[in-house]
């Protein structure tokens, strides 16, 4: 066990490693127009000039590179180059906003998928077809758009919930409740409607196997075979879906905390996408892929623990 | 089977599609917005960056049908325009998407090996970071155009696409026609444009609507973000702009998100409908659910009798109806008896012993007949008659003792849980027997196998545990299904030798499932012979061996001939595997 977790985590720091640098030199490429960005359309060679020499992208890429990874490594990763701080800074800011969406996201979508799926596996019927519905309205109402309606039912309409701003779940958990309902609604729908159709599919797998059959020749009761022996081994294949949507649940926070107005992670995104603001991009991309390899390391040992035969590997 | 798996592949995907009412309304619809896009200069009613300053946020009326947007723009015309710009990015996607991910896939499962390693791992890279992420970090690098940002999202969306023909060329690939086109001298080139080509081409129309509906919401969602061009109409535009108004003009969130989630449901359900059609069509359309009926048994109810089976028919679902396996089966297995139910597989001797159970395959129904168990009807009623017996009094031994065992929990849990529920045991008290019963079937060091999971022990251990596990209720009747079948010649006989001894000491009868004249002659006081869902013959085993009355019998037989009938099994199973 304790050598699959070194390899997980060996893994992970393998990815971000490639990933970072596959970024770094995507991301550092394309900052020709950064300093007009800044300076303005009218701005002076000399001072465009100026400005590239201060925030050094008139250096080669690589020596660029190597610089970044120095201070990286020692958790510098630069300074913003249209706000004020630097950008471990400001990830720290907007990080616990982002995570505390997306997190709560996660665990609704886990929560309601295991629900319809089990329901939809083992009763079929009504619940069988909600979840083949749910499938199709999920995929095709993308995340903005229902976050829009949201907002002109429940908080233009009805009145019942913000339309707009975050208040820290540390601040107030129930004025942190109220303002991510919205959000977070917003973000699941998607995700449910592609998880609970996988653990529907590993429910059913699982109940078809031989070995349920033998367990209810020896007496055992249809609900341990359901909720203990079938979730237990549908849970990997369940668990895989989780974390590709928890990737996705990221992607639409981007979307979701413009409509929201929310300071996190994605909305930094988007306003520094368009500014040019580089090293916050690649900051960016660093926090966004720390979290998703926890995340995935996280399940993997849940499926470890699980599935006894993936820890042989 | 594998029939029905293959023949799918030659169904035309389109004809498939429109099939399905479904998919039809989908593909008109389809077709409408293609059309709409192609067709919307001659479509529009007006130019779609014509600003009238009166219709800024305005209602629909008889000019804007749908109503201005916060620039005074006419709401239909941008939406027309929207549509052509829709499709262009989508097909941009998906082609960037095919070209990359068919291409590697195709020579990632044809030639298998360090290609298929290192493309797996490009694609696991490619989905470990949110799309529209990348897309944002890159947009500076890229530029505003949107369809540059979608050739990019077709890198990012070719894994699916790669995965997929991948893995369906690795299927296809030692099929025999393709072996017999290498034969034949074809370049490999050739060989996989020609076949397999053809083998992917539904999977991957799937696969098509469906990153064409991903990558229409991601484009609607980056032009939303404001990354797209100002100047040429979106869907995802119109929403930013419905967006900024949002406070004084709610109406016109609508027309763009219907038409984007519109156009995506169809490309979904288009999907479906053609992955329902290769998947053989809908499920069997059975008018009425049949009833089953039992018949009492007529006649005299044998008191040495421990199982009864009168008339049995059970029927499984398919396409046309229900189709029966078992045909009216009768049979009587006396008490303390060890009864052979022989046959070639496909002959319902399997499902006759399920049917006992109660635990047929899904959709599996009794339709007909009598099982009598210890004068108890079993047939007939719901499953309450069977859950008070299974576990209790009558007790399961399967074939493949490996995939019988559930693989997440250690041999022990799965040998006291049953004893808990059905015997009612405390843990200690369940463990105690579990031990016990482990060193009655022949395991060394009962122990270690109790804490040990599945896959840390070998078929014949396995099947040890299983035979432990279905004798520790102390059944009156213990149903084998083949269960020497899947095991290595030298462990047959020792499991063989070991349910003899069981039989003994409990007291209990036994149906052994065979297609083996070795385990007959060796096990069974009786044989019944089953062919295609019917008995043919009923005899002692001595005198079916010496004198088989039925054609079939003495088929069966001339077949193991070279086989003295009694301790030599082992090498009949070998032989007619």
């Amino acid at each position: 066990m304790l050598r699959y977790i070194v390899v997980r985590i060996a893994f992970g720091a393998v990815l971000l490693a490639v990933v970072c640098t596959f970024g770094f030199l995507l991301v550092f490429s394309g900052t020709e127009r950064v300093a007009l960005n800044i300076l303005g359309q009218s701005a002076s060679e000399a001072d465009i000039a100026a400005l590239n020499a201060k925030l050094g992208i008139d250096r080669p890429l690589l020596v660029q590179y190597q610089d970044w990874v120095g201070d990286a490594v020692r958790g510098d990763l630069g300074n913003a180059w249209t706000t004020t701080g630097t950008v471990t800074e400001i990830l720290g800011r907007r990080l616990p906003v982002t995570l505390s969406i997306v997190v709560t996201a996660a665990f609704i979508n886990a929560l309601v998928s295991a629900l319809l799926g089990i329901t939809a596996a083992v009763r079929g019927g009504i619940a069988d077809r909600l979840i083949q519905i749910v499938s199709v309205v999920g995929f095709s109402i993308p995340n903005f758009w229902l976050g829009l309606l949201l907002v002109v039912v429940f908080s233009l309409t009805l009145g019942w919930l913000p339309a707009t701003g975050h208040v820290p779940i540390t601040t107030s958990t129930l004025g942190w409740a109220v303002s991510v309902t919205l959000p977070v609604t917003a973000l699941v729908l998607s995700g449910i409607a592609s998880v609970s159709q996988q653990v529907r599919g590993a429910m059913i797998d699982a109940l078809g196997q031989d070995w349920v059959r033998t367990l209810r020749a020896r007496g055992v009761p249809e609900g341990s075979i359901c909720y203990r022996h079938a979730l237990r081994n549908a849970l990997p294949a369940a668990l895989t879906v989780l974390s590709v949507q928890f990737v996705a649940l990221l992607g639409g926070a981007a979307v979701v905390e413009q409509i929201f107005a929310i300071p996190g992670l994605g909305e930094l995104t988007v306003r520094s996408a368009i500014a040019g603001d580089v090293p916050v991009l690649m900051g960016v991309i660093v926090a966004m892929i720390i979290v998703v390899i926890t995340v995935n390391t996280l399940i993997d040992l849940i499926n470890a623990w699980a599935n006894p035969k993936v820890r042989l590997t | 089977m594998s029939n029905h798996t293959t023949e799918p592949h030659r169904i035309s995907p389109l004809r498939a599609a429109f099939s399905n009412p479904l998919g039809l309304i989908a593909s008109v619809i389809l077709a409408l917005v293609l059309l709409a896009g192609l067709a919307a200069p001659a479509l529009a009613p007006y130019d779609p960056a014509k600003v009238m300053i009166f219709k800024v946020n305005a209602l629909p009326d008889a000019e804007y049908l749908l109503g201005g947007d916060g620039s005074g723009r006419d709401n239909l015309s941008r939406l027309l325009y929207g549509a052509r710009n829709t499709f262009i990015g989508a097909a941009i996607s998906v082609v960037v998407a095919a070209m990359i991910g068919v291409t590697a896939g195709l020579f990632a499962g044809y030639y298998g090996r360090s290609f298929d390693t290192i493309t797996s791992w490009v694609a696991d890279g490619l989905m470990a970071l949110p799309a529209i992420i990348v897309l944002l970090a890159f947009f500076q690098a890229l530029g505003s155009s949107i369809y540059l940002s979608m050739a990019v999202f077709g890198i990012l969306l070719s894994p699916g696409f790669f995965r997929l023909t991948r893995s369906l060329v690795r299927s296809v690939r030692n099929e025999l026609y393709i072996d017999a086109a290498r034969v034949s001298g074809l370049g490999d080139l050739r060989i996989i444009l020609r076949h397999i080509l053809l083998a992917v081409r539904a999977p991957v129309v799937i696969q098509v609507s469906i990153v064409a509906g991903i990558s229409i919401v991601v484009q609607a969602g980056l032009e939303f973000l404001g990354l797209g061009d100002a100047s040429v109409p979106t869907w995802g535009g119109m929403l930013q702009d419905a967006f900024d108004n949002l406070y004084t003009a709610q109406q016109n969130v609508y027309w763009p998100g219907l038409a984007i989630s519109i156009t995506v449901a169809s490309l979904v359900l288009l999907a479906n409908s053609v992955r329902d059609a290769m998947q053989g069509g809908m499920r069997p359309r059975l008018s009425a659910p049949i009833q089953a009926q039992s018949n009492p048994v007529n006649g005299s109810i044998d008191p040495q009798a421990i199982l009864q089976l009168r008339d049995l028919v059970v029927a499984y679902p398919d396409r046309q109806g229900w189709r029966n396996v078992v045909k009216g089966v009768s049979l009587t297995v006396k008490r303390g008896e060890v009864f052979g139910l022989v046959g070639e597989s496909g002959s319902g001797k399997t499902q006759t012993a399920f049917a006992v159970l109660g635990l047929l395959s899904a959709g599996g129904r009794i339709l007909s007949g009598s099982i009598r168990f210890d004068g108890i009807e079993l047939a007939g009623g719901d499953d309450t008659q069977f859950k008070a017996l299974r576990g209790r009094r009558i007790a399961y031994v399967p074939q493949e003792p490996m995939s019988n065992l559930d693989p997440s929990f250690k041999i022990g849990d799965q040998l006291t849980e049953p004893m808990q529920a059905v015997l009612g045991l405390s843990r200690a008290q369940a463990k105690a027997r579990a031990l016990e019963l482990l060193g009655r079937v022949g395991l060394r060091d009962p122990e270690r196998v109790f804490k040990a999971y599945p896959h840390q022990i070998s078929g014949g251990m396995a099947q040890r545990v299983l035979i432990a596990g279905a004798v520790s209720c102390n059944p009156d009747l213990l149903i084998a299904d083949e269960p020497t079948t899947a095991l290595d010649v030298t462990v047959q006989a020792e499991v063989l030798d070991l349910l003899r001894d069981l039989q003994a000491e409990f007291g209990m009868s036994i149906i052994i499932v065979t297609h083996n004249f070795g385990v007959v002659a060796d096990m069974c006081d009786t044989v019944a012979v089953m062919r295609e869902g019917t008995i043919v013959e009923v005899a002692g085993t001595r005198d079916l061996f010496t004198r088989p009355t039925h054609e079939y019998t003495r088929m069966l037989l001339d077949c193991v001939l070279d086989d003295p009938p009694v301790r030599r099994y082992s090498g009949v199973a070998e032989a007619s595997r």
